[in-house]
């Protein structure tokens, strides 16, 4: 094989090995938690290479294995190794169509990078900030948009909502010359990556940038639609003459925690605190006409990665102290490592093995604190996760004016309740076969609504599979066997 | 962007908008409500559709004029277009035969009861509208309410019109009137005229609807902002309201949540008003 560009194959395995992880350039911490600027600044293009040069080009590579949608993560850190980095951004896409999302967001640490061989010297390479790099590179250096030239098959098919799994969804089916509309409820197409995940985390215009690409694609996109009210799929598929559908909303009910105190002013599911921050801009109140009650001492309850995105809003919107309440051990935390350790750096404080009792409010009705009460761990349970247990008499009060509860959604029952024939499971998740049909035929389903709240690449991957499912049913090959 | 193809006052604070709105107009039902971003960096605020029609696509709002985004909005001309207009959301109004309904309305709540008395009526009910407001001026929508209601009651707490006095006392007459049999109430304005009324049709079992108007962001079930406490539970008004029975609704609660923003609100009217060099009517 002839290398081209900077000689990448000339290094031998000693040589990766001896080149320790980079680091990524990161706005300092104390700094960061006052502007809404994204955290991680991007890899420079020769700690790029460097840090591609770190990988063996393994020939059974375990890394791919990681991956949920299996891209060829040897074949792009080599063309990124060989400064070939719009090539390298082409070779991500054929397997993954948002790598600048998912570069961002995707939990390398328990996919990706965990199964690299380099975690047993060391530091595995780090590769989903190398698919940002190439990603973020092509973003910037691309020359016109995506174009399909495929045959126009005068086949419509309607996707029902724009987060990660649908857009995935839809960008394959125009691939295949289908005439796509995805339906969106609200003002701004994206899901969760525009409402839900924040700006110093998941800038918007990267996304936006996405959507034009989609739209390039001939995708439609018909916001302000809430499928359920606004049409039915039924009259989608009757009516509006859509031979398929793909329903792809999401989970997005919050689940409070049912305690006494939650309806007091000042208590916020996170859901609602980081719509209004980061989808109406309250966090530039009054520029944006959507106000949002700040905190100086917020409390966000749970764990995961909304908990951390939360509280680290809070910070961002001036909080004095922001406090991590959960009700499980540190280790125990689903949210990503990276994001616990760059609230760390914030200064939030963590309160683990802590459960919330009841929100306590003053005379007038906000929130003036929260009992809590400790917990140590049990067995295991369902998760596999040791299971919390109170400790009897161990409640203590924490004073705060603002709580956030990120403690889990569930499947809004919206589309379920008015599709008549639409079969869910018994938390309300929609079902359905191996190739993602549902219980109606030519109705597919993917993403948070049929898994739970789990992840932006695993959304892609259903989008992504479901528009090989649609393709052949559409095309006689994939029947109804429900 | 959604045009609007009719503007006109009706009142003092009081625009009645068409706007084209094609899916919405075809799929809107009686007790439905849209919600509204008038501009860009505005607000999403949500807004009772009043009637549509769905041969020329439009729906009808009727928006008082009480802050920033309904004021900005009382600014946009006739072919002028919102933003974004989303819905119908919200369960649409349980509608039965009850035989006699009081239909009460309270300031604005009057474009909330008048899609019901209409729809009340057409099933079959006679109509006792009453139609209640601080002063003579702010009675609205009389003659569209009287045109489809047997009777029209109007009250003013001041006696500048109609009978003296709040729509309780109006309501408690008819109940006390051996001539007229209550079989239901549908009721929709300030909470605190809510909650009284229900307290009043508890206490002789009348079965009484409500049309609750909390703070909301999506009107999809997603934020949980419009909670509403009813017999206890947590509800979502936008998904399972906005209406609910009278008799199970925590209105001191309601009350107390719908002041939140209200440092924020006064913050950004006091701006507007100043940028724009208006002023609205108090
Ligand atoms: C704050 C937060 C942080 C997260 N962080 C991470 C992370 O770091 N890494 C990671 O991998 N995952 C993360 N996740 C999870 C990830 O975002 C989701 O798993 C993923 O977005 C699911 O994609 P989806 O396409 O199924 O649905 P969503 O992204 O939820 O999109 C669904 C869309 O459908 C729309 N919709 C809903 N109902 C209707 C209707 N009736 N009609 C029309 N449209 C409708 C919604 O408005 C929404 O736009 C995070 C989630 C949140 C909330
Ligand atoms: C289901 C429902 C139906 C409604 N129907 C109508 C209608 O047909 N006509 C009409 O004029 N008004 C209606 N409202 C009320 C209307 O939404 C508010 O008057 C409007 O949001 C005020 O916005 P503002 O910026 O002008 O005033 P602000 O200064 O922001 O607020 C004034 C008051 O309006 C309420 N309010 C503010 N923001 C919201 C919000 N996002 N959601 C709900 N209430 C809010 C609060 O009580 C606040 O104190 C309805 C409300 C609900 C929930
Ligand atoms: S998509 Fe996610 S899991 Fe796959 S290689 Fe990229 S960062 Fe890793
Ligand atoms: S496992 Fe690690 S070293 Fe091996 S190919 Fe994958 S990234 Fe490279
Ligand atoms: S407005 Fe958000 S859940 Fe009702």
């Amino acid at each position: 094989m002839v290398d081209k560009g900077n000689g990448d194959g000339k290094l031998t395995a000693k040589e990766r090995l001896a080149i320790e992880r980079q680091k990524m350039p990161e706005q300092d911490g104390i700094e960061r938690s006052k502007n809404f600027e994204e955290v991680n600044l991007g890899l420079p293009e020769e700690i790029a290479i460097r840090e591609a040069q770190r990988c063996l080009q393994c020939k059974k590579a375990a890394c791919v294995e990681g991956c949920p949608v299996e891209i060829d993560i040897p074949g792009f850190l080599k063309l990124i190794a060989e400064r070939d980095f719009l090539g390298a951004a082409a070779l991500i896409r054929q397997d993954n169509n948002l790598p600048a999302v998912t570069g961002r967001v995707c939990p390398q640490e328990t996919q990706c990078e965990i199964k690299c061989v380099r975690c047993k010297s060391g530091a595995p390479v780090a590769i989903g900030w190398l698919e940002r790099f190439a990603a973020d590179y092509e973003i910037a250096h691309r020359k016109g948009r995506p174009k399909t030239t495929a045959v126009k098959t005068g086949k419509k098919v309607a996707c029902i909502g724009s987060g990660p799994a649908g857009v995935t969804c839809a960008g394959e089916l125009a691939k295949m010359g289908h005439d796509v509309t995805v339906f969106e409820a609200f003002h701004k197409a994206g899901g969760v990556l525009v409402y839900g995940i924040p700006e110093f985390r998941m800038p918007n215009r990267i996304v936006e940038d996405e959507m034009e690409n989609l739209k390039s694609l001939g995708v439609k996109i018909e916001t302000n639609v809430l499928v359920g009210r606004t049409v039915t799929i039924n009259q989608l598929m009757e009516q509006e003459g859509y031979d398929s559908a793909f329903i792809a909303n999401g989970a997005g009910l919050p689940v409070f925690m049912k305690i006494p105190g939650e309806n007091f002013k000042g208590v916020y599911s996170a859901n609602e605190y980081l719509t209004r921050t980061n989808l109406m801009g309250a966090f530039q109140f009054p520029k944006y006409d959507t106000p949002i009650i700040a905190g100086r001492r917020v409390c966000v309850i749970g764990g995961g990665n909304v908990a951390m995105d939360a509280v680290r809003t809070s910070k961002r919107l001036g909080a004095e102290e922001s406090i991590i309440v959960y009700r499980r051990a540190r280790e125990q935390m689903p949210a990503r490592v990276e994001e616990v350790h760059h609230a760390e750096q914030e200064q939030i404080r963590f309160e683990m093995l802590t459960a919330p009792v009841e929100v306590l409010g003053t005379e007038d009705g906000w929130v003036r604190g929260m009992t809590c009460i400790r917990m140590e761990l049990g067995e295991p349970d369902a998760s596999g996760r040791r299971r919390p247990i109170p400790i009897e008499g161990s409640e203590f009060l924490i004073e705060c004016d603002l709580v956030v509860v990120a403690v889990g959604t569930s499947a809004n029952p919206l589309i379920t309740q008015t599709t008549p024939g639409l079969k869910t499971n018994k938390w309300g998740y929609i079902e359905t076969d191996d190739n993602l049909m549902t219980s109606i035929p030519g109705v597919f389903a993917g993403g948070d609504i049929i898994r739970g709240a789990a992840t932006v690449i695993l959304a892609m991957g259903d989008g992504k599979k479901a528009a090989q499912s649609i393709d052949a049913y559409l095309n006689g090959r994939l029947r109804y066997n429900g | 962007m959604y045009e609007i193809v009719d503007k006109r006052t009706i009142g003092p604070n009081l625009t009645q908008y068409q706007i084209k709105a094609p899916r919405i107009a075809k799929a809107r039902k009686c007790g439905q409500f849209v919600i509204v971003r008038a501009r860009e960096h505005g607000e999403r605020i949500p807004l009772t559709v009043a009637d549509t029609d769905p041969e020329t696509g439009t729906i009808t709002l009727i928006v008082q004029t009480v802050g920033k985004s309904t004021l900005e909005m009382s600014q946009l001309k006739k072919g002028e277009c919102f933003q974004d207009v989303v819905g119908p959301m919200g369960q649409p109004s349980h509608i039965d035969k009850f035989g006699t309904v009081v239909v009460i309305g309270g300031g604005l709540g009057t474009a909330v009861v008048l899609p019901q008395a209409i729809a009340l009526r057409e099933s079959g009910n006679k109509i006792i509208s009453i139609i209640g407001a601080r002063t003579k001026e702010l009675l609205i929508l009389q003659e569209q309410l009287g045109a489809v209601s047997d009777e029209l009651i109007l009250t003013t707490d001041d006696g500048s019109y109609g009978k003296k006095g709040l729509v309780t006392d109006a309501l408690q007459e008819l109940i006390d009137d051996p001539k007229v049999d209550v079989g239901a109430v549908y009721c929709a304005g300030p909470v605190i005229m809510m909650k009284f009324v229900s307290l009043l049709t508890k206490k002789y079992n009348i079965p009484t609807v409500v049309s609750l108007n909390p703070i909301m962001v999506d009107g999809t079930g997603m934020c949980g902002g419009c909670r509403v406490t009813v017999n206890g539970q947590s509800k979502f008004a936008c998904v399972d309201g906005p209406e609910f029975d009278g008799h199970q609704v925590d209105y001191d609660e309601l009350m107390d949540r719908l002041t939140t923003y209200r440092k924020q609100e006064q913050e950004s009217l006091e701006r507007f008003e100043k940028q724009h060099n208006c002023k609205l009517q108090r």
